[in-house]
């Protein structure tokens, strides 16, 4: 028999165990016209591992809370209209799935952080295929962990700062995967603070009001293959320890502050494959040490690097900076940064003995970007013979820029 | 006027130095091209040479050109034809002819390296236009300089003296003055001696396009306007024709007067 063999009952036990919520896991069909109409009520009366399905429709709800595991599936994008009264789903319970909803009028609040989506302090989430409109705060996760925010789709019209919110912000939150998110017209589109392991993939971030990606007291998160394109400020990683940013596009991002990166106080990190394009400021530069910048495309930027001070050992290499108006600009005389094998567009020495290298080093720092730092008006003066002159002598018997700082093996062909 | 123009056109045409114009521009166009083989880099540095170039090409040019045929204006002058279709004709053919071997020597190398198929074709089209538009004022400005010098020696030295001012020692001005009165306000004051300088001028209209992610970088008001939108490229455009009529005007003036 096969019940008397003691294993056997463990496995069945098993087995029942596994099976047991999919078993007793009921399905609750939500519609305007069913028996159950209200997704805030049928909440209530499920059980833990049941799914709900919410039927197409307009539901007018909000502060629902999602207090037991539940899967609450949309079929055909429901609509749930906050009516501008406050936050609209509130989770508090480990394991749960929310998928395929229409969410729209988040209520904005000065003193509350209202969300289209808030979890707090849970595990193993699952938020995917939602679009949220007209929102304050998007997807807000608050000290949980181990979840996913997947192809998502949060659409803002933010015009001031002080009246806005962030499209996903993680707080305090790790172990979170967010991918194949399209965000836009939010405050910052993405916002990390005090969150670690956090990988973000594939995600699209543009015409936010400040930056596509905000990362504060964050560490060894990846970001990789998103892009981010004509935001306010850009992307900005801020007091962060090893980040890893690979593959990623930052274009267009256009302005007096704008930057495509902007790193504070980031130690070893790695910064590469990314292509920067038509940026006002490729990436800019102040208080950061040991990061490594490698294989990076610099295209059509206004300044490719800037570096504003305090940067100790980073080096670059193999980097491509192609028709950037400056490649790098410094505001000190000290250098500790290692240029080395990079291709330079603008770099006009020889290669004699055809090691693939040129025989003179090139030096990326213009006097020219000394003079624009020091006074911006003289931007005007760009591309003019004059500059040129005084570069070229500049170039020859460095004065101003720093004596060390130069590419002693530049490429002779663009790194493909 | 048509008939001068006709003449001084075919007269210059015929003569070597517009083929030597016209062969400097194409062999340039197809080294530039050839070396980089990148539509867009060429284009940056074609800038470079178009906005040195052909302010001194135009200006030795028309002091020459004034200077060779001034007997024949002076025969033209005994003839019952009006004094400003006389000088206005002979303007434009050499103008005309230097703008000609500008556009056809730098068109025929980027046309052949597929100028149409790549996006930088706008840029391309702008750096022609300021090209002619340089010409245009260049060669007005050395023949009114050649009009009012009869000295051949001073009339050159006057011109090549011009051209080196406003293409490099203005540059220098400009820039000592920014530095000096660097605590002052100076958004409007760049703008302005820009516009004053033709040279600048076209440089800033071509920057235009090619850097403005970096012209952007500079907070001011009254930047942000004139870069940030089309408005910059409208007001140039609009002062470097002023700044064609202002020679040709002059030029009038002077012709009228002046006591062959």
């Amino acid at each position: 028999m096969i019940f008397n063999n003691p294993h056997h009952k463990y496995i069945l036990g098993l087995i029942m165990l596994l099976l047991g919520p999919l078993v007793w896991a009921k399905t609750w069909t939500i519609c305007p016209t069913c028996e159950h109409s209200s997704i805030k009520e049928t909440i209530q009366q499920a059980n833990a591992h049941d799914t709900l399905l919410i039927q197409k429709g307009t539901y007018r709800e909000f502060e629902i809370l999602v207090d037991r595991p539940l899967v609450i599936k949309g079929i055909d994008y429901p609509i749930i209209d906050g009516e501008k009264k406050g936050e609209i789903f509130r989770v508090q319970s480990d394991g749960v799935t929310l998928d395929g909803l229409f969410i729209i009028n988040v209520g904005v609040s000065y003193t509350k952080d209202n969300a289209a989506i808030r979890v707090i302090r849970s595990k193993n989430f699952l938020i995917q295929n939602m679009v949220l409109e007209q929102l304050f705060f998007g997807i807000y996760l608050e000290k949980s962990s181990h979840g996913k925010v997947y192809h998502n789709r949060i659409i803002g019209e933010a015009v001031d700062e002080y009246n806005s919110g962030n499209g996903i912000q993680l707080w305090y939150s790790s172990d979170v995967e967010v991918s194949k998110n399209h965000v836009q017209g939010t405050r910052d589109g993405i916002y990390l603070e005090f969150s670690d392991q956090i990988t973000i993939t594939d995600n699209v971030s543009r015409d936010n009001l400040r930056y596509g990606l905000h990362f504060m007291f964050s560490d060894h998160d990846v970001y990789t293959h998103n892009t981010f394109e004509n935001n306010g400020a850009g992307v900005a990683v801020m007091f962060s320890k090893f980040i890893t940013m690979k593959k990623n596009t930052f274009r267009k991002n256009w302005g007096t502050a704008a930057y495509g990166m902007l790193l504070k106080e980031i130690n070893d990190a790695e910064i590469s494959e990314n292509t920067f394009e038509e940026n006002t400021i490729g990436i800019n530069i102040e208080g950061s040490n040991r990061i490594k910048y490698t294989d990076n495309d610099f295209v059509g930027n206004g300044w490719a690097i800037r570096v504003i001070g305090a940067c100790y050992t980073n080096s670059f290499k193999g980097n491509n900076f192609l028709y950037n108006s400056f490649d790098i600009s410094y505001n000190s005389k000290l250098n500790d940064n290692v240029f080395e094998g990079n291709f330079w567009s603008s770099y006009t020495g020889y290669d004699l003995d055809k090691d693939g290298t040129g025989d003179v080093p090139y030096r990326p720092v213009k006097l020219f970007s000394y003079v624009v730092n020091r006074t911006p008006e003289t931007i005007v003066l760009l591309r003019s013979l004059f500059m040129d002159i005084i570069d070229f002598s500049e170039r020859v018997s460095p004065v101003f820029t720093p004596d060390n700082l130069k590419d002693a093996q530049p490429l002779m062909k663009i790194r493909s | 006027m048509l008939k001068i123009l006709k003449y001084s056109f075919y007269d210059l045409i015929r003569s070597r130095w517009s083929y030597v114009y016209f062969l400097f521009y194409l062999a340039l166009g197809f080294v530039l091209l050839f070396l980089n083989n990148d539509v867009s880099k060429a284009v940056i540095t074609l800038m470079n040479v178009i906005i040195v170039l052909i302010p001194l090409i135009g200006t030795i040019f028309g002091v020459m050109y004034y200077y060779n045929s001034r007997e024949f204006t002076e025969l033209l002058l005994a003839q019952p034809i009006k004094r400003s279709s006389i000088f206005m004709g002979q303007y434009f053919g050499v103008a005309g002819s230097l703008t000609m071997s500008l556009v056809l020597g730098l068109g025929i190398p980027f046309l052949l390296y597929g100028l149409l198929r790549s996006n930088a074709i706008f840029d391309f089209s702008l750096l022609l236009v300021t090209g002619a538009f340089l010409t245009f004022i260049f060669v007005g400005l050395s023949f009114v300089i050649a009009i009012s010098n009869e000295n051949k020696i001073k009339g050159f030295g006057y011109a090549v003296l011009l051209w080196l001012f406003l293409a490099v020692v203005y540059d220098g001005l400009f820039l000592m003055s920014l530095i000096i009165f660097e605590e002052y306000p100076l958004d409007t004051f760049s703008l302005v001696a820009t516009a004053l300088n033709p040279i600048d001028l076209s440089r800033i209209l071509i920057l235009l396009k090619l850097d403005i992610s970096a012209l952007l970088g500079y907070t001011g008001a009254i930047f942000r306007k004139f870069f940030g939108t089309d408005l910059g490229f409208l007001v140039s455009m609009a002062i470097l024709f002023l700044w064609t009529l202002l020679p040709i005007l002059s030029l009038r003036y002077k012709a009228k007067r002046k006591d062959f």
